[in-house]
């Protein structure tokens, strides 16, 4: 069958089963728009290349699928440098379809051409050029091969104009299914090594104060379920990373919560103490460590990682497993049943006991606001969290906001907590809200944002208006880049630098509208559950709802910058009970 | 000092851009490749690129983790100096003319080197050997006056009996 290179495009995203693509139509990626009008695949026009990336993102977070951003050349290209970096750092698997300048006006300075694959080689698990419209069909197949095994990360490829403009012959061929990919040099190992699986039990059974440390790549590995069996049979605590909020119910009595910057006295300090960290998926991020030289001194160390170049990148490990983590952890379970199961290991009375006195002493507190006070953002968060579906899908920005949410939300599911962790990319949460509503469309689908935040990628509410993605937005404004103003009254003698954004420039609730979405503003704690429920009930479009909250509030505990985590400054309220 | 130099081999996918990604993972660090030599191996699918950079061993570890993800990279070894040949050649044109080209040839005559080509006053030799050999090639011709030089960046292997 004669085909021309956009026919074949599109027919290869549908053979890989895509079902919804997130993009914006330009010059050079003209002719594939052209079949997509005629495909099965749901195509959201964005109003912004940056917001097609992040939404791609927000629906394999939220579904497990690749999402799929397809842009034009140049500027759109670069536009979605952001989100592929993000996509990159937090392991999300992602196809970007380019548009490129003809094949042989590449390298000419032509109108809207820029050297996409270049730019993007080190944004990107791996990325392709391709040069003749046969090859579409297979590059596509191995695209998404790379895209969504081993370590997961975001592909790209670059399709020069002349392969997939049917009025030029160079995109006419003859139609050949792709077949197993062929890269010699990609071979993902997922079994684990059994030896090193012994040893990991060994040392499990021997440690007096184990923690489980778990990653993102427990959401990768599709490896909850197995997670919470080998909790539950070592009966060993579990700190879950930003990127692995819901990887182990937050109501588990063993989940100690997220530990790192931010994270929760308890959480810090069971690594800090701890005789044996058993990373699993999680790679020791500097803002989990805090300095490394103090950081879990007298631990040691079980590292199980899919990607070997994360086994001694920051942490030497004792035992360093390169494997898909659900089945190492698979394997260990094993493993701990022929030594003896639970009945095997160590006492651990003084441990449990130790770590729920930490929990009873600092539990994360915040001073309720009195009457005529300004609104609590915890207050925000907890009510939210307590007035929605239990599966809530809640995505974040980054800054104080994703703090707050991450601290104060209970997550008991897994694929209920996107936000942009290694990247840390403001702006995050409105695209990524709407690709995981996109892909989720029975969940409710909570945007926790920042003022700072929104007015970075509000423009995708139109998107949502118009395509019908009835996101709801919580606007936390507190007319700051509050996390910037945080550190500057800590650490710069409260000289607050160019933090300043106000509460009521833009005005949100006529912004809003104006895009097409419900608006409620919120300015005092007694509207803030009408709100929510008035916002939960609206299902025909976004809403935004606009709390205006207390720019004093500092997210606690915090490790800071260049301390160790034996450093953890708990709330000020909490500092003569033994805390720093 | 010596041990700051390191010689990696990589076996890649015969490929436009294989080079660049390979390239970028030490220029992202700040690595200076000292030397550089890439061709495609017997089977004409895969190239095999041997490099030299001046690095200490930990962050190199790094790097041959990171190189090893690279999706065209199908093999990466460091060559352990003490068991591995290495060869370097070198084009040399001094300032050397009919009348003292004789006495350059008998000097340069133990290294078995090439007289590629004379004229214009000049002479141009070849040489290929270990690079610290190519070193005392170049030293013993530069009082002639050096006008052009191009060393191609050193190739190795792994000896075929390692020692101890």
């Amino acid at each position: 069958m004669m085909t021309n290179g956009g026919d074949a495009l599109i027919k290869s995203l549908e053979l890989e089963g895509v079902e919804v693509m997130f993009g914006l139509p330009g010059g050079a990626i003209l002719p594939v728009y052209d079949p997509i009008i005629d495909s099965s695949i749901r195509h959201v026009l964005v109003r912004h290349e940056q917001g097609a990336g992040h939404m791609a993102q927000g629906y394999a977070h939220a579904t497990g699928k690749p999402g799929v951003a397809i842009v034009t050349s140049g500027p759109a290209a670069t536009n979605m440098v952001t989100p592929l970096l993000d996509a990159y750092m937090d392991s999300v698997p992602m196809v970007c379809i380019t548009g490129q300048v003809a094949y042989s006006a590449i390298g000419t300075d032509a109108f809207q051409e820029a050297d996409t694959t270049g730019i993007t080689m080190s944004v990107t698990k791996h990325n392709f050029l391709v040069s003749d419209a046969a090859d579409i069909p297979q590059t596509i197949h191995e695209a998404f091969h790379i895209a969504t095994t081993g370590r997961p990360g975001p592909v790209l490829v670059d399709l020069p104009k002349n392969i997939v403009n049917p009025a030029d012959p160079s995109s006419h061929f003859e139609w050949v299914e792709p077949t197993t990919p062929n890269l010699p040099g990609y071979n993902p190992q997922l079994e684990p090594d059994r030896e090193l699986v012994r040893r990991a039990a060994e040392l499990i059974i021997a440690a007096e104060r184990p923690v489980l440390y778990v990653g993102g790549g427990i959401l990768k590995a599709r490896g909850a379920e197995s997670l919470l069996a080998l909790a539950e049979l070592v009966q060993i605590p579990v700190v879950t990373t930003l990127m692995a909020r819901g990887a182990f119910p937050d109501s588990h009595e063993l989940n100690l919560g997220m530990p790192g910057m931010h994270g929760n006295y308890t959480a810090v300090m069971s690594m800090q103490e701890s005789d044996l960290l058993i990373a699993l998926g999680s790679r020791f991020d500097d803002r989990v460590t805090g300095k490394l030289d103090g950081f879990a001194p007298d631990a040691k160390v079980i590292h199980v990682d899919i990607d070997p170049a994360e086994l001694g990148k920051v942490r030497k490990p004792d035992v360093g497993i390169q494997a898909d983590v659900r089945l190492a952890i698979d394997a260990l379970l094993e493993a701990i049943g022929e030594l003896g199961g639970a009945d095997a290991q160590t006492d651990r009375t003084n441990w449990r006991s130790k770590l729920s006195g930490y929990q009873e002493k600092f539990p994360l507190v915040y001073e309720d606001s009195q009457p005529g006070d300004a609104l609590k953002p915890q207050f925000v968060l907890e009510r939210l969290r307590d007035n929605s579906p239990d599966d809530t899908i809640v995505t974040s920005g980054v800054g104080q906001h994703q703090m707050w949410a991450s601290q104060y939300w209970k997550f008991d599911h897994p694929y209920t907590w996107i936000n942009s962790g290694g990247l840390g990319t403001m702006g995050f949460s409105i695209p990524a809200a709407i690709g995981a509503k996109a892909g989720m469309p029975d969940r409710t689908v909570w945007a926790v944002d920042g003022d700072g935040c929104f007015q970075m990628t509000a423009q995708e509410l139109v998107t949502a208006s118009a395509e019908r993605i009835p996101i709801k937005v919580a606007l936390i404004n507190n007319g700051y880049l509050g996390m910037v103003k945080q550190w500057q009254e800590m650490f710069y003698d409260e000289r607050y630098s160019e933090v300043h954004l106000s509460q009521a420039l833009p005005d949100y609730k006529m912004w809003a509208e104006a895009m097409g979405c419900a608006a409620i503003r919120v300015e005092s704690p007694e509207e803030v559950d009408a709100a929510i429920e008035e916002a939960n009930n609206i299902n025909d479009r976004p809403v935004v709802v606009e709390f205006r909250t207390d720019a004093s509030e500092k997210v606690f505990p915090m490790v800071p910058a260049g301390a160790t985590n034996s450093e953890l400054m708990v709330d000020p309220s909490q500092q003569n009970d033994g805390g720093l | 000092m010596a041990n700051r130099f390191h010689t990696v081999v990589v076996k890649v996918e015969n490929k436009a851009g294989v080079l660049a990604r390979v390239a970028g993972l030490f220029a992202r660090r700040g690595f200076n490749i000292m030397s550089l030599a890439v061709a495609p191996t017997d089977d004409g699918e895969f190239s095999r690129i041997t490099f030299v950079v001046d690095v200490e061993s930990a962050p190199l570890e790094q790097v041959v983790k990171q190189l090893d993800k690279l999706i065209n990279v199908v093999e990466i070894r460091e060559l352990d100096p003490d068991n591995s040949v290495e060869r370097e050649l070198v084009l040399i044109t001094v300032a050397v003319g009919a009348d003292e080209r004789s006495e350059v040839l008998e000097l340069v005559q133990p290294f078995g080197s090439d007289l590629l080509d004379e004229g214009d006053g000049k002479t141009m030799l070849s040489f290929s050997g270990t690079p610290a050999r190519v070193d005392e090639f170049e030293e013993l011709l530069r009082p002639f006056g050096i006008t052009e030089m191009q060393r191609t960046g050193r190739v190795a292997m792994t000896s075929l009996i390692i020692n101890g």
